[in-house]
């Protein structure tokens, strides 16, 4: 299939991790053979086999609209690096334009 | 701020096209995809899971009051039902959404293929919807530092009670043939839409708490030209007003961009409550959700029998109660249309359901009420007194109690906050007077002008007038101009 280091940088820039160009260079012929692997099923798989996203062929698995407890506000923030007034503090998102 | 034309010269030129997407929070009790309890504020993060807080581990579960919502909503706005579909993975990084991805829909909408009625006066448009698409809402973050905004914030903060509250998309496909009248069926498209909602009962239709949002598109193509332009998308539109406004803007700002020769850039523009709207954070590079279907839930199927028993039980849609109740209230189209203008329907129906004369509820909402809305600049809804009230007020004047100019004063000290009409009545004394301190006002005011008892009693009637306003004046207002006249008349009878 042939992924370029650009198509990999790209990736990398979506998924916000941060390679140096020998990474890219590395990673991109590894990640090609999972796409092979990958693109072999879909040369197996015949007209016959539907697409699926998931392992049963099951439907409407839902929920009754019933309230049930929700964690505190303590247990909410146990994991946060940093809080504020009970929220969640993260750093600055955007610089001034 | 950008370079305007004025709006004739800009609509004579071009045909503006119009693209409406309006997300509405379902007030289903639970969250969308956990049993978190739905509600607006409450103490930050304390309506929050491992699931809405995006833990490891967790796995979401589909709410079946908000299918059945969605699936409503979808059959109100002539939509055809998927018998099949999937939520799909919406994947950005932003601080709002704890799993890094939204819970979404993409290629497969559960609602596709509607259309809504819009009337603007007196003539129906009819505005085609693409889809309604079910997906969770994001967190709320509040900015710290800089001026509040995101931009040169020093730092964010992250309430998670919000995130994961159901919300429906309704996309419409792009508006064509509305010409100048764009900005009105926007607004009337809104209005329309929120009147649906809330008819069906699955969402509280709150502009101003964001319950219904909307993020208004427009373009400008020539006239006669078959090829849409460059368009623009307002977010930030939290009112009925702002939606008209903010579009009028835009076909004028777009409009003298074209007429001198530039080129409309696409972009997302934010409407400033000052009146303008001004270009949000450009995106340097195309935007890329690597939406794909969710692995965590299994494909939304609903059976043929389940639509057709919630197509059966589908509330008389809007226009259809508007009609009926014209004609129960007897109405001319004008007075409807004058309380279609002010919004001011449900809450005169409310009113008469609690048990008001129509055209008395009429009289309130669209008199002192507008007047009052108008002057605080807040929809009609929001004005502070409610339609039982309203109701209440108009049982106090039918029982004499009060007459229509006291009604008045009741009505502002209600909007004030001092109570229920029976309290502001007590508070601020404002009774009509009769009995014997009626009758004491009305001899002194015969002793106090006998020229004006000589003059009625030689035949000149209109001299009664004087006589009544020493009355009124005597009792501060606070007596029925009608009684007092009958009074006077019996006593020089």
């Amino acid at each position: 299939m042939a992924l370029s280091t650009d198509e990999v940088a790209r990736l990398a820039a979506l998924a916000r991790v941060d390679l140096s160009p020998e990474e890219l260079a590395k990673l991109a012929p590894q990640l090609d053979v999972i796409l092979d692997a990958v693109a072999r099923v879909s040369e197996i798989a015949g007209d016959d086999i539907k697409p699926s996203s998931h392992a049963f062929e099951i439907t409407n698995v839902f929920r009754p609209d019933e309230v049930r407890p929700s964690i505190s506000q303590e247990a909410a923030l146990s994991g946060a690096p940093a809080e504020e007034d009970g929220k969640f503090r993260v750093p600055r998102i955007l610089e001034e334009d | 701020m950008s370079e305007l034309v004025s709006y004739d010269e800009a609509v004579a030129a071009f045909e503006p096209v119009l693209g409406l997407e309006v997300h509405t929070e379902l007030n289903t009790k639970t969250k969308m995809f956990c049993g978190c309890q739905n509600s607006f504020g409450g103490e930050p993060n304390t309506h929050t899971c491992p699931v809405c807080l995006g833990l490891p581990g967790s796995l979401p579960s589909v709410n079946a009051k908000a299918i059945e919502s969605a699936i409503r909503i979808g059959l109100a706005l002539n939509c055809s039902i998927a018998s099949w579909c999937r939520f799909a993975r919406k994947n950005y990084f932003y601080p709002d959404m704890a799993k890094d991805y939204q819970i979404s829909q993409y290629d497969e909408p559960l609602c596709f293929d509607g259309y809504l009625d819009v009337e603007v006066d007196g003539e129906t448009y009819r505005v085609p919807i693409e889809r309604a698409h079910m997906e969770e809402d994001a967190g709320k973050l509040t900015h710290v530092g800089g001026s509040g905004r995101i931009q040169g914030a020093d730092y964010s903060l992250v309430d998670y009670n919000r995130a994961g509250t159901p919300l429906i998309e309704i996309v419409t496909k792009p508006v064509r043939g509305v010409g100048a009248k764009a900005p009105q069926v926007a607004k009337a498209y809104v209005a329309a839409l929120r009147d649906i909602l809330r008819s069906l009962g699955v969402s509280d239709v709150r502009m101003e708490q964001a319950s219904l949002r909307c993020d208004a598109n427009v373009s400008l193509m020539p006239w006669g030209s078959d090829e849409l332009g460059t368009r623009t998308e307002t977010k930030n539109v939290n009112s009925l007003r702002t939606v008209e406004a903010a579009l009028t803007y835009e076909i004028r700002r777009q409009g003298a961009v074209l007429l001198s020769g530039g080129k409309v850039k696409q972009e997302t523009r934010h409407w400033n409550e000052n009146g303008y709207t001004l270009p949000g954070r450009s995106k340097e590079e195309a935007e890329d959700y690597r939406y794909f279907p969710e692995p965590d839930l299994v494909p939304v199927a609903p059976s043929r029998e389940w639509v057709d028993q919630l197509r059966a039980s589908l509330p008389e849609p809007p226009a259809q109660r508007r009609a009926r109740l014209q004609g129960e209230w007897g109405l001319t189209d004008l007075e409807m249309r004058d309380i279609l203008g002010a919004d001011a329907l449900e809450l005169i129906a409310a009113t008469v359901e609690a048990g008001a004369a129509p055209q008395a509820a009429r009289k309130w909402w669209l008199g002192e009420l507008n007047r009052l809305a108008k002057e605080a600049d807040v929809e009609l809804d929001a004005v502070g007194m409610s339609p039982v009230q309203v109701a209440e007020l108009q049982a106090l004047v039918d029982a004499g109690t009060l007459t229509d100019k006291l009604a008045r004063q009741v009505i502002e000290g209600v909007v004030a906050g001092e109570g229920t009409p029976a309290e502001v009545v007590e508070k601020r004394g404002l009774k009509v007077v009769g009995g014997s301190a009626l009758d004491d006002a009305v001899a002194a005011a015969l002793e106090a002008n006998p020229s004006a008892v000589e003059s009625i009693k030689a035949g000149r009637q209109q001299a009664i007038g004087a006589l009544i306003g020493a009355v009124m004046k005597s009792m501060k207002g606070q007596a029925d101009a009608g009684q007092v006249r009958q009074l006077i008349m019996e006593k020089l009878g």
